[in-house]
């Protein structure tokens, strides 16, 4: 048996070895299900690694499914350093993008491009007011913030599927259940012409900024960590953590539903009951592999949006099952947990230890 | 009066697939463990269990295999947590993720699967009783079992040795490590019961109450489930009740339709939802009432020696 013996530090090598060693084992596996099914290993891991980078408008999908993913993982990293469990992150961003869409479906022929920036802010404020809900909550009535954050993800998804059934279903739509398509004004401006790829990426990548600085660089940030990592020091300190509670909420329930903001303004280009893809969860495992650290972020979310790419050639060239995407991020995270206990342990092998 | 006993049975039908994973579930957090894995273990259990009725024609077997994935994945579950000291909750996360996943992309080729038509079941004369028949008497025998479930675990967990230790473990594993008793191994075991519970229930929605595999059918019971532990504060019948409330809940969208009441079909579905953050809310605003019975090491890792 082994026994593991706590270090006296924790390891700055394993930090970063980690995920890569999840990352393998996650591959090792992925080999397995492949074989399994019958299919080439290695066309298998072409699909995933290979065809989403392979090409210029390749990079360009892989960075029209990392933009959502870094701006809700970045959130989602603001709450998990302050020891806030909003695992709801998916119905922040399904209510952005319904109350963005409210905004873009205002639109006529007459409006300008001024409607854009409203848009985002209602998805902005549509995200914070569902990330809101569960911080007063947890505020004053102590209810558990995952519960509460996970419950109204299928309110969320209701809520969305009401509006596209009923009132915003577009008369015109043979009886479908979608809004009409958005005016082509509302539409998020691209970044180049052929390409999905819009300004999104780089509000996302201006997060990235933004997060860095304010989560090593100000003292909000300094307190918020200090509250996640020793409450009694942040009361000690006079950090409030009510405080704290509500900015971790108020932040990421604000990324999600601007992710969704642009989602909807912007590839999608209508409400659907097909906006929510999952990416809120999604994004929990990126803040995870991404070590909770905003330049960390931008490599997994890169990652798994190849795991979402690959899925769906793994569907069209090899047959499989799209939820392959699912099952290799949901074991990327497994491992990662697995791999992480390197970090504060060191692994002692001894054949006397029992495993009591 | 008819309609009302057939939303009584509904009701009973519907808070069964809650209890039975909501009673694993309070096993395995008295332990000091919360797996936030059910919604995964359930629809791996949910898939399997269908799985395995379609191959066999037997529900029974595919209760079993139900409850085999479930344990399974506690197992793996467990050992994660109770063995490298990952986060429960996160480990949890990472259980649920999966497995909806795994379940989504097994379940591909079951989703046109239609079960053989369900044999109805009747207790032979008390299912004749009028209005009381039809509601209590003509249910699943798992129905009963969840009944039968909940008596087992008070007798369990307040009248044996084992179900004294089991509490202690949860209270103060340090305590209980120093006089001997194998805590990791405890909390496996208990870790392990509650998925084989969750998994028991997931095979209960997708062989019997639906009966059908649908990705992501599970939608949302195990997470019900979790905060029913909470709403009940850790209390069995408690939970069995709160059980049934919610399953007269969910049941109450389908009677209301019925009676053509006139409101969106998606707020109605919204209700179990939004009666569980009430509850939530409601229940944990007094912090007294949960911390009574709330197992005082919940959540937090333990490791001996360290």
């Amino acid at each position: 048996m082994f026994k593991l013996e706590p270090r006296p530090q924790a390891s700055k090598f394993w930090g970063i070895g980690s995920p890569l060693l999840a990352l393998i084992i996650t591959v090792i596996i992925g080999i397995a299900i492949f074989m399994l099914m019958g299919k080439d290993p290695v066309k298998g891991l072409l699909v995933f690694f290979w065809e989403p980078i392979k090409s210029g408008y390749a990079l360009s999908e892989l960075a029209v499914k990392a933009t959502p993913l870094l701006l809700i993982a970045l959130g989602l990293a603001v709450c998990f350093r302050s020891n806030v469990w909003n695992i709801g992150a998916e119905g922040q961003f399904v209510l952005g993008a319904v109350t963005a869409g409210g905004v873009a479906l205002l639109a006529d022929k007459t409006t300008g491009p001024w409607i854009i920036p409203l848009i985002l802010i209602a998805g902005v404020l549509g995200g914070m007011l569902w990330a809101g809900i569960v911080a007063l909550l947890r505020d004053r009535f102590n209810a558990s913030e995952i519960l509460v954050s996970l419950m109204l993800v299928y309110v969320a998804e209701l809520v969305l599927s009401y509006m596209v059934y009923g009132p915003w279903k577009d008369p015109n739509g043979f009886n479908f259940p979608q809004s009409k398509n958005f005016e082509k004004v509302t539409q998020i401006p691209k970044l180049f012409d052929g390409t999905r790829m819009n300004v999104g990426l780089l509000i996302a990548l201006f997060g990235v900024v933004g997060m860095w600085i304010f989560m090593f660089r100000t003292y909000g940030g300094f307190q918020l960590q200090v509250g996640g990592l020793a409450p009694a020091a942040a009361k000690y300190a006079g950090f409030s953590s009510r405080r704290a509670l509500w900015t971790a909420l108020l932040v990421s329930g604000g990324m999600a539903g601007l992710a969704g903001a642009l989602e909807v303004a912007g590839p999608i280009g209508q409400l659907t009951p097909y906006v929510p893809a999952g990416y809120g969860f999604a994004a929990i495992i990126v803040a995870f592999v991404g070590r909770l650290n905003p330049i960390g972020i931008v490599f997994s979310a890169i990652l798994m949006s190849m795991f979402y790419i690959g899925g769906e050639l793994a569907q069209s060239r090899l047959g499989l099952p799209k939820s392959l995407t699912g099952v290799f991020q949901g074991l990327l995270l497994f491992t990662l947990l697995a791999c992480d206990t390197l970090i504060a342990y060191r692994i002692k092998f001894s054949k006397s230890a029992g495993g009591k | 009066m008819e309609s009302f006993a057939l939303l009584i049975a509904a009701t009973f039908n519907a808070g069964t697939v809650l209890a039975i994973a909501a009673l694993g579930l309070l096993i395995n957090e008295k332990s000091g463990i919360v797996n936030l894995g059910a919604e995964g273990m359930m629809l791996c259990a949910a898939i399997a269990g269908f799985a395995a009725v379609v191959h066999t024609g037997n529900d029974w077997v595919g209760f079993a295999a139900g409850m085999a994935a479930g344990a399974g994945m506690a197992a793996l579950f467990g050992v994660l947590v109770i063995w490298l000291n990952t986060n429960q909750y996160a480990t949890g996360l990472a259980l649920s993720l999966f497995g909806a996943g795994f379940s989504a992309f097994v379940g591909v080729k079951y989703v046109q699967e239609k079960l053989p038509a369900r044999p109805s079941y009747a207790i032979p004369g008390l299912a004749d009783i009028p209005f009381i028949g039809p509601a209590l008497f003509k249910q699943h025998p798992l129905a009963y079992i969840g009944i039968a479930l909940a008596l087992a675990i008070i007798w369990f967990l307040f009248k044996t040795r084992a179900g004294l230790v089991l509490r202690s473990v949860g209270e103060s594993p340090e305590s209980a490590h120093s006089l001997g008793y194998p805590v990791r191994r405890i909390r496996l075991l208990a870790v392990m019961f509650g998925g084989a519970m969750c998994g028991l229930s997931g095979a209960y929605l997708s062989i019997i109450y639906t009966p059908l595999w649908v990705e992501g059918m599970v939608s949302g019971k195990g997470w019900i489930a979790l905060a029913l532990t909470t709403f009940a504060t850790w209390r069995p019948l408690r939970v069995l009740f709160g059980a049934y409330l919610f399953g007269g809940v969910t049941m109450m969208q389908f009677h209301l339709q019925s009676q053509g009441v006139d409101i969106p079909s998606q707020f109605l579905s919204m209700a179990p939802y939004l009666a569980t953050i009430v509850v939530l809310a409601l229940i944990s605003r007094n912090p007294a009432w949960i911390r009574i019975n709330m197992p005082a090491s919940v959540g937090k890792p333990f490791y001996p020696g360290s």
